[in-house]
């Protein structure tokens, strides 16, 4: 009976994926998500796999990085060259993988000496790297320099950016289940404890780091094929900056923290464009009045699950019950 | 109490959402032109001033009664100087606002991020200081076809300056000093170089800096034994300014020659008065300027704002009017139409000058040479590059 049970519930998760795919890719078809909501959800979507990907490593791993621009830039170029040659889908998937495999093997270049670092020093030097990378875009021919590259052609749409959003998110949050994450995560408590355990704290924290660049490349190239245009000036520190502030805002160490944040803050900039002067000001205020009644971010450490919500509504039934 | 604020902040957050979300009217007796601006961000200058023209324009236009009998109504958003929100911007202005036509943005990255959604709608988007070169073409050589500009590129710039040397200084030796950090800079001092030589000039010396420098004492030492007559600086006020100043310093006193990145009152402060003699810049338009045009222009933005208007000032109102222009010729209220009107624009008068829209979507239109004395403009002149 409870191999059935846990068979259900297992599949319980699928359902729900399918689902969410199938309505969007519905209400888009029928018009009522229109052109520009598409272009808030790939936006949505490409924040959530940088934000989960940068909590693996800020707030699973404890490692705080200002580097994610960076990653993310190297996957938006590469996919962004190979497609001006080769505008196909195989073209498309090519600059992906291509873009992904570049970044972390700059993660894992970068990582071996600098997650020798630690806090403040760490975020120094990674902030450092993905400004060398900003420049080295700038001054190299292929790039286009300053001027950026435009008339990319769009290939990003729902399917793709759903697939490699519910990927990202299934195969980190398994990789923090498996030994390898928990010995992540036992660096964030106390690296030294984790140490003296037999940790290879190095080699854990340069794992955490390679993968958050390969999926910040994944999501540089599904930006870079959505939308037309990049340049150097969209990968400054200030990009960093935004995807970890959804990962704090969504708190560090929750994967449906840094999703709620994703959604939550573009839906609350589309709202605001209304108030076009204003939309800065009410935008930061939103933020800082969200920090001070959840310093811990909207989930702190915890997760969204199905078993939180049915946990929700028995004690709901049970306060009902006791009055 | 905390998780009770929490719950009126979520509350009020879902009220904001949905009657955001429905705030659709119909807006049918009135002309929607969506302006799609950098009004916060690392170009909000730009933006802000485009934005005060357009603005001005608009009222007037309105206040003479609107197009046809219809007012116009502006919708206005800020795109924080990111070129993603541009895109998403301008997706939103044409196919939720469904505006007639889109302004802005104000760079030339940016702008170039809205043009595929502007074919894709058939919605024409209008930028009034995009220079780079290639914003109009794909890189085949074919026209963007819902693309337009109102301002001259950044090469014709470095060509006109080439030309202005030789024919009105009679200048045959320049050196040539410029920001190699920028594309503006590279493709200046390209296009200068190439002119200057082709028209029989010769470049004695070519130097480079990065922005943020400030201490150029080693360039213009090693080029002050050189024989030269003119000095041309592509680059922005920011280093052109203390370039200037330690030139005199030196006693270099040949005239100096750059292009609309000086045109800021910071180029005063930072090489002083005394230092801006024989200084010749090419720009978009001149308060000098005597065309009533102009002269009625800078009495209604000083009216309105309490400044003298800037290039951007004047490029913001101008590509109102010009999309105004437009409007009322096309032959009914649909993108396609607009985009017709536009393309067949011939002699718009504007404060920029008059100018034709050629078939590459860019106009054909004269470049102001300023020359200032003792820090301030002297005197202005068109040059029409044929």
């Amino acid at each position: 009976m409870k191999k059935i049970w846990n068979k259900v519930t297992a599949m319980r998760k699928w359902v729900f994926i399918l689902l969410t795919f199938a309505l969007v890719q519905l209400l888009a078809q029928v018009g009522i998500i229109n052109d520009y909501l598409q272009a808030t959800i790939a936006t949505i979507c490409i924040n959530i796999i940088l934000a989960v990907s940068l909590n693996l490593i800020t707030g699973f791993t404890g490692q705080f990085s200002l580097g994610h621009a960076g990653f993310m830039s190297i996957g938006a170029y590469s996919c962004a060259i190979v497609l001006l040659r080769l505008p196909t889908i195989g073209g498309f998937l090519l600059g992906l993988l291509l873009g992904a495999v570049l970044a972390s093997l700059i993660g894992f270049l970068v990582g071996l000496p600098t997650l020798r670092l630690r806090g403040d020093y760490l975020a120094i030097a990674t902030l450092g790297m993905s400004e060398i990378i900003r420049v080295v875009f700038i001054n190299i021919k292929i790039t286009n320099g300053a001027a950026g590259l435009s008339g990319i052609p769009r290939f990003t749409n729902w399917f793709f950016l759903y697939l490699f959003v519910v990927s990202t998110i299934v195969l980190i949050s398994n990789f923090l289940k498996s030994s390898h994450g928990r010995a992540c995560i036992s660096i964030r408590e106390d690296e030294i404890a984790a140490e003296a355990m037999g940790i290879n704290t190095t080699r854990y924290k340069v794992m955490s780091f390679t993968m958050g660049a390969f999926f910040a490349g994944i999501a540089g190239g599904l930006y870079a094929a959505y939308f037309y245009y990049i340049d150097p000036g969209t990968f400054d520190f200030l990009k960093s900056i935004d995807v970890l502030v959804i990962v704090v805002l969504g708190g560090l160490g929750s994967i449906s923290g840094s999703i709620l944040a994703a959604i939550l803050l573009a839906l609350i900039s589309v709202v605001l464009q209304d108030i076009s002067e204003l939309q800065m000001i009410v935008y930061s205020l939103i933020l800082i009045i969200i920090m001070i009644f959840r310093p811990q971010g909207l989930m702190g450490s915890k997760e969204l699950s199905f078993k939180m919500f049915r946990d929700l509504g028995k004690s709901l039934a049970f306060r009902k019950e006791s009055e | 109490m905390k998780k009770t604020i929490l719950l009126a902040l979520t509350v009020m957050l879902i009220i904001a959402l949905i009657t955001g979300c429905t705030q659709s009217s119909s807006k049918s007796d009135k002309i929607l032109i969506g302006v799609n601006y950098e009004l916060s961000g690392e170009t909000a200058t730009y933006g802000q001033s485009s934005v005060e023209g357009i603005e001005l324009a608009i009222n007037k236009v309105n206040e003479a009664g609107g197009i046809n009998g219809k007012l116009i109504e502006l919708v206005k958003y800020d795109n924080e100087s990111k070129s993603a929100n541009a895109t998403s911007l301008a997706t939103r202005l044409m196919t939720q606002d469904k505006v007639l036509a889109v302004m802005g943005p104000a760079t030339s990255g940016a702008f170039k991020a809205t043009i595929p959604v502007a074919n894709q709608n058939k919605v024409p988007v209008i930028s009034g200081s995009a220079t780079a070169d290639d914003v109009t073409v794909n890189p085949d050589g074919s026209v963007q076809e819902y693309a337009f500009r109102i301002c001259f590129s950044d090469s014709y710039q470095g060509t006109a300056m080439a030309n202005y040397a030789l024919n009105n200084l009679s200048k045959t030796k320049a050196v040539v000093i410029m920001d190699s950090s920028s594309d503006y800079g590279k493709g200046l001092a390209a296009n200068f170089v190439n002119t200057f030589e082709a028209n029989g000039g010769t470049i004695v010396a070519q130097e480079a800096y990065v922005s943020g420098d400030t201490d150029f004492n080693s360039i213009l030492t090693k080029i002050r034994d050189l024989d030269f007559d003119v000095i041309f600086i592509p680059g922005y006020y920011n280093e052109a300014g203390l370039i200037i100043k330690q030139a005199r310093d030196l006693g270099i006193d040949v005239p100096i020659l750059g292009a609309d990145g000086f045109d800021s009152p910071e180029l005063v402060n930072l090489a002083g008065k005394d230092a801006l003699n024989d200084i010749y810049f090419s720009n978009h338009y001149s308060s000098l300027d005597q065309d009533p045009v102009v002269q009625d222009f800078i009495k209604e933005f000083e009216k309105k704002y309490n400044k003298q208007p800037d290039a951007f000032n004047a490029l913001g109102y101008d590509l109102a009017m010009f999309v105004v222009n437009g409007i009322e010729r096309a032959e009914s209220l649909t993108g396609e139409a607009v985009k017709k009107a536009l393309e067949s624009t011939t002699d718009f008068n504007g404060v920029t000058g008059s100018f034709s829209i050629d078939e590459f979507h860019n106009p054909v239109k004269a470049i102001v040479i300023i020359e200032l004395k003792d820090g301030v403009q002297h005197s202005s002149e068109r040059l029409s590059l044929d």
